[in-house]
C-alpha cells in the first residue's frame, strides 16, 4: 500500500531529525561541561557558560516545541483529511486549558487533582471536536460550501468560542492550583522544574503513541490515506466520514492536552491562550508540511527550539517575529515544508 | 429601559467614526476579497502602515499631506510584499502568510528596538493639528435631535464620508472597466482567466496594492481623527471584523462594504446598549451576564452572524447569488 511506504519514508526522515537534534544537544552538553557549573539554578542561569545557557534554552524550547507539536498535529491532520484551514484551532487549545482549570480550582464546588483533570479536559476537547464536525463542518461540507467560505466560518467560530470562554472564565490569568509554585532542579548543566520535565516526558510519549497509531492501526493509516488522496481512499472502501470524525476528535483532544501543558508550563491560563499560539501552530504546520502529522511534530519542535535559542542573541520581543519570518521564508523557498511531498500548490 | 437612548447611540455609531473607518477598510478589502477572491487576513497591516506613515512623517517634521501620501505609498508597497511571494500559492497559504505578516508589523512597531521611530507601546500622539486647524465649524455641538457630535468630530466624520464616497467611486470606475471583469474572472475561475492570456499574477498584485491603499486610508482616518496611533490598535481582530462588514453588505458589490459598515455598527451598538441596560436593570440575571461582559457578547454575536451568513447567505444581505459563488480552489 502506498501509504505504508510513505509512513516509512516519514519515519526515516523523523529518525534523521532526531539524530540531528541529539547531536546538537550532545555537542552543546560537551561545550557546557567544559566549564564546571555549580550552585543553585539562579546562579547557574547567571554565571553559566554559553554552552550551558544554550542547553537550558534548548530544553525550554523543547517544552515549547512539544506543546506546539501536540496542538499542531490536529490542525495539520484536519487540513489533510478535509482541506480546511481551521482558524478556530487555537480555541480548542484554550478550551482544554480552561476546562482543566475549572476542575482543578474548585470553582465548580469540587476539586480534582490536575493529573485527573487533564484527561477529563482531553475527553471534553475530543467531544467538542466531534460536536464541531457533526454539527457544523460536516453539514457545511455536504452542502458543498466553498473553501473560502469555510475558512471565514472558522474565523466566526473562533470569535464565538473565544468570547464565550472570556465570559465564562473571565479576563484574568490564573495558574493551576497544583503547580502554582515550582522549584527548578539541576540535572548536570540543565535546570528544569519537575512539572516541565513531566511535560516533556508525557508529550514525547503521547506523540510516540500518535505516531504508532498513524502507522500501525487501521484507523490511523486510514487517516493518512484520506489525507493523501481522498477520492482514492474512498474508492478503496475507506469510510471517509468516519475517518474525518475520528480526526476531529483526536486532533481536538490533542489540542486540549497541549492547552493544559501550555497553562502549566508558561504564564498560566488565559482566555486567549490558544489564539496567541495559533500563528506558531501555523508556522509549525507549514514548516513541517501542511497535512502531514509527522511534519507538524517536527515543525513544532523546530519552531519551539529555534525561537527559544534566538532569545540568546535577540530580545524576547522578537521571538514571535522570528517564528513568523521562518513561516514566510519556508513558504517562499519550500512551500511543501520539510516532510511534505512536492506537488503543485499553486 | 431607555429604548430611545439605545437608538440614539446606535445611529450615532452607525454614522460615526467607527463606521467611516470600517467602510474604508471594507471598500479596500472588497477589492481583494469580494472581487478577486483573495483571502487577505492581514488587512489590518495596511491600516497600520497608513496610520504610522502619517504619524511618523509629521513627527519627523513633514507636513500632514506628505504623511498621507507616505501612508498610502507604504500600503501599496505592503500589498506587493504580501503578494510577490505568495500569490502563486493557494488561497489558504495567502491567508496564513498575510495574518503572520501583519502580526510581524505590529510586533516590530511595538518593539523597543524601533522605539526611537515608533515610540513603542506608547504610540505617537498629537500629530494632526494641521487637519483640525482647517475645521470650518466653530466650537460647539452639532446634529439633529439628540444625535450630535462635537465640532471636531463632525469635521472628521464629514471628511471621512467624502473619502469613503471617493473611494467607492474609484472602485466603481475600476470594476465596471475591463480591469474589474478580469478580477471577477480570476475569482470565478483562475485557470480560465489564465487560458485567455490574462496575467493572473499581475492582476492579483494590482488588486492587493489598490485594496491595501484604500485600506490605508482607514488607518490614516483613524490616526488623524483620534490624533494617536498605537500598535495594539491594530490587532488581527480588526481584519476579522472587516470581513464581517464586507460579507454582511455583500462581497463583490460596490456599495456593499459601506452599507455593511453602517448596518454592522448600528446592530453592534444597539445590541450592546440594550444588553447593557437589561443587565443593569436586572432583566438578565447577573449569574448569566454582567454589564462588563456585554462587550464580549457582541463579538460572540458577530461570530455567530458570520457563521450563519456563510452557511445560509454567503452573498451577504444585498449581494446576488450568482455574483459571489466565491470558490478560488
Amino acid at each position: 500500500m502506498p501509504t505504508s511506504e510513505k509512513g516509512r519514508i516519514s519515519a526515516t526522515r523523523l529518525g534523521v531529525f532526531v539524530l540531528v537534534v541529539f547531536a546538537v544537544v550532545v555537542g552543546s552538553e560537551a561545550l557546557g561541561a567544559a566549564s564546571p557549573l555549580g550552585g543553585s539554578s539562579v546562579v547557574a542561569q547567571v554565571s553559566a557558560s554559553f554552552g550551558g545557557r544554550l542547553l537550558n534554552v534548548t530544553v525550554d524550547g523543547l517544552v515549547v516545541g512539544l506543546i506546539i507539536a501536540l496542538t499542531s498535529v490536529g490542525l495539520s491532520l484536519i487540513f489533510g483529511v478535509t482541506g480546511l484551514i481551521n482558524f478556530a484551532h487555537g480555541e480548542l487549545v484554550t478550551f482544554g486549558a480552561v476546562v482543566a482549570w475549572f476542575l482543578n480550582s474548585g470553582s465548580w464546588g469540587f476539586r480534582v487533582a490536575l493529573a485527573i483533570a487533564t484527561p477529563i479536559a482531553v475527553v471534553a476537547g475530543g467531544l467538542l471536536g466531534a460536536g464541531l464536525e457533526k454539527g457544523l463542518f460536516g453539514p457545511l461540507r455536504r452542502r458543498r460550501v466553498p473553501n473560502v467560505s469555510l475558512i471565514v466560518t472558522t474565523i466566526g467560530l473562533s470569535l464565538v468560542i473565544r468570547h464565550v470562554i472570556l465570559i465564562w472564565y473571565g479576563p484574568q490569568v490564573h495558574k493551576y492550583r497544583d503547580y502554582a509554585i515550582e522549584i527548578a532542579r539541576d540535572y548536570g548543566p540543565v535546570s528544569i522544574t519537575d512539572v516541565k520535565l513531566a511535560i516533556i516526558i508525557i508529550s514525547l510519549l503521547v506523540l510516540g503513541i500518535v505516531g504508532l497509531f498513524l502507522t500501525k492501526t487501521k484507523l490511523g493509516t486510514g487517516m493518512r490515506a484520506v489525507a493523501d488522496n481522498r477520492e482514492l481512499a474512498e474508492a478503496s472502501g475507506i469510510d471517509v466520514r468516519k475517518i474525518i470524525l475520528a480526526t476531529w476528535v483526536g486532533g481536538a483532544a490533542l489540542a486540549a492536552l497541549g492547552g493544559v501543558f501550555q497553562g502549566i508550563g508558561f504564564a498560566g491560563v488565559s482566555w486567549d491562550l490558544g489564539f496567541k499560539l495559533l500563528l506558531l501552530m501555523f508556522a509549525a504546520v507549514i514548516l513541517g508540511g501542511l497535512g502531514t502529522a509527522f511534519g507538524a511534530m517536527v515543525g513544532g519542535i523546530l519552531i519551539g527550539v529555534s525561537t527559544q535559542i534566538s532569545s540568546l542573541w535577540l530580545s524576547t520581543e522578537f521571538k514571535l517575529v522570528i517564528a513568523f519570518a521562518v513561516l514566510i521564508l519556508v513558504l517562499m523557498v519550500r512551500p511543501q515544508g520539510i516532510l511534505g511531498r512536492r506537488e503543485r500548490v499553486g | 429601559m431607555d429604548l430611545v437612548r439605545s437608538l440614539v447611540d446606535a445611529i450615532r455609531s452607525a454614522l460615526g467614526t467607527s463606521a467611516v473607518m470600517f467602510a474604508l477598510a471594507g471598500v479596500g478589502l472588497n477589492v481583494m476579497f469580494g472581487y478577486t477572491g483573495l483571502l487577505n487576513f492581514g488587512h489590518v497591516g495596511s491600516l497600520l502602515v497608513g496610520g504610522y506613515g502619517v504619524a511618523i512623517t509629521v513627527n519627523l517634521g513633514g507636513p500632514l499631506w506628505l504623511g498621507v501620501l507616505v501612508g498610502i505609498a507604504a500600503a501599496v508597497v505592503l500589498g506587493l510584499i504580501y503578494g510577490l511571494p505568495t500569490l502563486r500559492l493557494r488561497e489558504d497559504y495567502l491567508a496564513i502568510v498575510t495574518i503572520a505578516a501583519a502580526e510581524i508589523l505590529r510586533l516590530l512597531t511595538r518593539s523597543s528596538a524601533l522605539e526611537p521611530i515608533t515610540r513603542g507601546v506608547f504610540g505617537i500622539q498629537k500629530f494632526a493639528n494641521a487637519f483640525y486647524s482647517l475645521n470650518p465649524f466653530p466650537l460647539g455641538s452639532y446634529g439633529i435631535w439628540r444625535i450630535t457630535w462635537s465640532a471636531n468630530t463632525l469635521w472628521a466624520i464629514l471628511v471621512g464620508w467624502v473619502v469613503v464616497g471617493l473611494s467607492v467611486l474609484l472602485v466603481w470606475a475600476l470594476t465596471r472597466a475591463p480591469w474589474g471583469r478580469v478580477l471577477k474572472a480570476i475569482r470565478e475561475d483562475e485557470d480560465a482567466a489564465r487560458s485567455l492570456g490574462k496575467n493572473v499574477f499581475g492582476y492579483k498584485l494590482q488588486s492587493l496594492a489598490i485594496g491595501g491603499a484604500i485600506g490605508s486610508l482607514a488607518g490614516i482616518f483613524f490616526a488623524v481623527q483620534t490624533q494617536s496611533v498605537n500598535p495594539d490598535s491594530f490587532q488581527p481582530l480588526f481584519t476579522f471584523l472587516a470581513y464581517a462588514v464586507v460579507i454582511l453588505g455583500g462581497p463583490g458589490r460596490v456599495l456593499g462594504p459601506v452599507v455593511g459598515s453602517v448596518l454592522f455598527w448600528f446592530l453592534l451598538s444597539f445590541t450592546e446598549a440594550i444588553l447593557r441596560q437589561a443587565t443593569l436593570a436586572g432583566f438578565i440575571p447577573s449569574w448569566l451576564l454582567t454589564a462588563q461582559e456585554v462587550a464580549a457578547v457582541r463579538w460572540v454575536l458577530v461570530g455567530l452572524g458570520l457563521i450563519l451568513l456563510m452557511a445560509f447567505r454567503p452573498q451577504g444581505l444585498f449581494g446576488s447569488r450568482e455574483e459571489t459563488l466565491i470558490d478560488a480552489r
